[in-house]
């Protein structure tokens, strides 16, 4: 016993010697991992150096839980979508019949609504699967007709534009006063009970969330090394693990400090969820990245590039459909508007989150990330009070910076610790 | 003392970690042909790109004399001025544009920016006529097959009165009559006075029209042979730094009367260009045999393959295919795996491999049901399954995560060989296995294939090379012009019966 703990007193002693020698290596190691790694990190430094920017400009009012919970539910429409024209890009295609559709299916779910007094429950199952039909038509005339999918997408924006007017000709804009509708757009999950002021479910969801995340970050880890490929070295590791769990329990604390996760939210994480899990660990997800990286090679691999470029659009107009009724529910009125120029948002999500127009690269975290960035600026510049000329350069200007990061990193050799 | 009209003079040039060019000295006398010969990787592009100006001056070290005079290129233009000219593998033509557009792209004969059409059209038959080539300049370049682009691109560095030209590998994508074509052209030019410089793969070539070769290997001048010292024995044994007695292995004939795939009558019409790509063919493979399926470029080889493989380019088909004795319909190379038929594509970066992939993800790729659980991939099991690979194919990378376009072409196309055996075939067709790739990779595949068919698999070989066509087959077939023109017993396959054959 005494001998442990005296070895224990010269080890520490030890180690204090070596601090500064320590903390050297440390910080090499830090700065190996982001330089290889500058494409996967870029885009959430990105993200932190605008919330800092925001946050001293603002005088901190950007980063208060209010801010928070609105910021969300201004991106998360649009960051579902750009999830679906992730996996578009992936596959060298494009849809800029987006937004018409998600006006459309807003106006036809209004509709349903109220002018036929349908549940919400039975509307919204049918109009997604009107989504879904809206995407698999232009998969048809890409992958079957082989018209280009720019030209393709580009009728669907002016046709389903045309078809928002037909539904909404005889009412008008179509106010929407249905409880499912706003809770979609509104409304927070339940809290089960407030502690401490705090939003109950909420932390349990944050919590669960970060040890899901600790457990699946040490199992990937024990992989990795059972085959003995690179792995991050402990310390690191440890800080990663701290840094990323600190700042889910930070915006889990602060939305549960107001209103708690707002169902915009957990619609957002769950697709995402999805849409990780597919495109990583699936054999769905690996032919998508084939039919990207080169579609010749993986149609002769057996793979249909017809097959995937038909799932990849539906997907899109599914989640359309759904990036619709989540705008319907913000705004809680179905207009001839609706929609409009969101077609680019999405596809600048996708780009400034990393995916490439070359095809075959591209994530779906990215890409939420990407929409986040954006969304980000517009909001601080409101709080800042700067016009909208300005949000438009600044957002154009970002748009472009990110591509050229990308473009710039893309070939970038990798440096040995 | 020998007039040289170009010295290279200890040209070092490192990329990050790698030494490409160590110490290299390169002369070439006033109107010679000179190959550049070694294997992948051992630094002859980069050589050439040095030379060409496409690595400026400061990018490596080392001098070059051009006729004595010490010269510093900074871009590609500045080696044109000086009378230099580089022909790529990858052929810098425009396909949409004419014939007399391309050779005169760049360099437009033009008064006051205006570009004078008719004296265009004029000069550009009058090159035309001196590399032989028998089309119309009004012509578009994608409607010319790949002997006469390579020919367009020569016409267009003769118009811009090349002193040096530079050849990489012209002749890996050539069949033999234009290959043929093609150094005869060189030593006409040779007469007028142009000097050549030629990276080739193909000793034949080197051993026929050479004046002097140098070897390089791992980024070492390894040796200089003038004329009389040229053979092939000694150019192997440069290239790989040892000698290889015997450049294709010997297999035990391992031949069964069981036919595992015929094909009857079967014909393939392709729509986008209008032409019948396969006629009436019918060819049988019996189990444990490798049969080659010999040709011209373009005489419907792949084409038949693929109609085989599952129709990829949906060409318009009818006839019969037999496999195990049973009739099949394959819509899409997915059934054609199914039943054990796997193809490997001649064109490996094209349609071979997705080349930003790492090897494991590519490997996995025909086969991923294998290595799922309902629709979820078992990473664990990937891993082990490429690391077979890699072990037994002999695959040279740091790392199975490594993304194939880092690899050499000889690793490269193990890994799309890797990729056709993971969805674990009977039946394997290998489209031009070693095209591009250099003289120990090759070998390794031939032992590959013997391999292969020992342990019970039959094997379609297509190739444009010849002599190891002949040596790996069993039997084959002669196409041309989408025709079996011939079927030819081990004994009975010679060069010329197979030319003959070849050239109806």
């Amino acid at each position: 016993m005494k001998q442990f703990f005296s070895n224990l007193w010269i080890k520490f002693k030890k180690s204090i010697r070596n601090y500064p020698k320590y903390m050297k290596r440390f910080f090499k190691d830090l700065f190996v991992l982001f330089r290889n790694n500058i494409r996967d990190y870029g885009m959430y430094i990105a993200l932190i150096t605008i919330f800092i920017f925001f946050i001293i400009t603002t005088g901190g009012l950007f980063i208060t839980p209010r801010n928070i919970f609105n910021l969300i539910q201004q991106t998360g429409y649009i960051a579902v979508m750009s999830v679906g024209m992730t996996l578009i890009i992936v596959i060298r295609h494009i849809d800029l019949s987006v937004g018409s559709i998600a006006g459309f299916i807003g106006a036809i779910l209004a509709v349903l609504i109220v002018t036929y007094d349908m549940n919400a429950i039975i509307a919204i199952p049918i109009v997604l699967l009107i989504g879904i039909t809206a995407g698999l038509l232009t998969g048809y005339l890409v992958a079957k007709i082989g018209i280009p999918a720019f030209v393709a997408s580009l009728g669907g924006m002016f046709a389903y534009r045309g078809l928002i007017f037909n539904s909404l000709q005889n009412t008008g804009t179509l106010g929407v006063n249905n409880p499912i509708i706003n809770a979609i757009g509104q409304e927070t999950i339940p809290a089960i009970a407030n502690v401490f002021g705090l939003h109950l479910l909420s932390v349990i969801i944050g919590v669960i969330a970060v040890l899901l995340f600790i457990y699946s970050e040490f199992r990937t880890r024990k992989e990795k090394s059972k085959y003995d490929f690179e792995v991050l070295p402990t310390d690191l590791f440890i800080a990663k693990l701290v840094f990323i769990s600190i700042t889910i329990l930070t915006i889990t604390f602060l939305l549960a400090s107001y209103r708690g996760f707002s169902w915009v939210l957990v619609i957002v994480l769950v697709v995402v969820a999805i849409y990780h899990f597919m495109t990583n660990m699936t054999v769905l997800g690996r032919h998508i990245y084939a039919v990207g990286g080169n579609p010749e090679a993986a149609e002769l691999s057996g793979i249909s590039v017809k097959k995937i470029t038909y799932f990849v659009f539906g997907s899109m107009g599914f989640l359309s459909a759904l990036g619709g009724i989540m705008y319907l529910a913000r705004l809680g009125s179905a207009t001839f508007t609706a929609g409009e120029g969101l077609e680019l948002q999405v596809i600048a999500g996708a780009f400034v989150g990393g995916t490439s127009a070359a095809g075959g690269v591209g994530k779906v975290t990215g890409s939420v990330i990407g929409a986040l960035v954006m969304a980000s600026l517009i909001n601080g510049m409101q709080m800042m009070s700067l016009g909208t000329n300005y949000q438009a350069i600044v957002s154009g200007v970002v748009l472009v910076a990110a591509v050229i990061f990308d473009v710039k990193t893309r070939n970038m050799k990798k440096v040995q610790a | 003392m020998a007039n040289y009209i170009l010295e290279m003079h200890n040209i070092t040039k490192t990329f990050p970690g790698v030494k490409a060019l160590d110490n290299v000295n390169f002369k070439v006398e006033e109107g010679e042909i000179h190959f550049l010969v070694g294997e992948n990787g051992a630094g002859k592009s980069t050589l050439m790109k040095v030379l060409s100006g496409i690595y400026p001056t400061g990018d490596y070290t080392g001098q070059i004399k051009l006729k004595g005079e010490v010269v510093d290129f900074r871009k590609i233009s500045d080696s044109e001025n000086a009378g230099l000219a580089i022909i790529n593998q990858e052929l810098a033509l425009v396909p949409e544009m004419t014939v007399f557009e391309n050779i005169y792209l760049a360099h437009e004969i033009k008064k006051r920016n205006i570009i004078n059409w008719n004296q265009t059209i004029h000069m550009a038959d009058k090159q035309l006529k001196r590399v032989k080539l028998n089309v119309n300049p009004g012509n578009k370049v994608k409607d010319l097959n790949i002997g006469q682009q390579q020919l367009v691109e020569i016409a267009k560095a003769l118009s811009k009165n090349v002193q040096i030209l530079i050849l990489d590998e012209p002749t890996a994508a050539l069949n033999e009559n234009d290959s043929e074509n093609l150094l005869n052209l060189l030593v006409e030019l040779k007469k007028e006075g142009v000097t050549c410089i030629m990276i080739s793969h193909k000793l034949k070539e080197v051993t026929a029209i050479a004046d002097s070769v140098t070897v390089l290997r791992d980024g070492l001048t390894i040796s200089t042979l003038r004329k009389n010292e040229i053979n092939e024995i000694k150019i192997i044994k440069d290239m790989v730094g040892r000698s290889i007695d015997n450049i294709f292995p010997e297999r035990k004939p391992q031949v069964e009367d069981e036919i595992v795939l015929e094909t009857k009558n079967l014909n393939a019409y392709n729509f986008a260009v209008s032409k019948q790509v396969v006629k009436n063919a019918s060819i049988k493979l019996k189990k444990g045999e490798v049969v080659g399926l010999a040709g011209l470029m373009g005489a419907g080889r792949s084409e038949l393959a693929l109609s085989i493989f599952g129709n990829p380019k949906n060409y318009d088909m009818d006839g019969d295919v037999f496999v195990h004795g049973k009739k099949v319909h394959f819509n899409h190379p997915s059934q054609a795996l199914k039943a054990g038929i796997a193809y490997v594509s001649e064109d490996r970066k094209n349609e071979g491999l997705i080349l930003k992939q790492d090897v494991k993800q590519n490997i996995s790729l025909t086969n991923l049901k294998l290595l799922a659980k309902n629709g979820v991939i078992d990473k664990n099991k990937e891993i082990v399954y490429a690391e077979k690979y890699r072990k037994e194919i002999n695959i040279k990378t740091p790392s199975i995560e490594q993304t194939v376009e880092n690899l050499s072409g000889g690793n490269q196309q193990k890994v799309s060989i890797s990729k056709g055996l993971f969805a674990n075939p009977d039946i394997l067709i290998l489209d031009e296995p070693t095209r591009g790739i250099d003289v120990g990779a090759k070998y390794e595949i031939y032992t590959l294939i013997n391999q292969l068919i020992d342990h019970g698999m039959s094997i379609i070989m297509i190739s444009s090379e010849l002599p190891e066509l002949l040596a790996m087959s069993d039997r084959l077939y002669v196409v041309a012009e989408g025709k079996i023109t011939g079927e030819l017993s081990k004994a009975d396959a010679t060069q010329e019966n197979v030319m003959k054959l070849a050239t109806v």
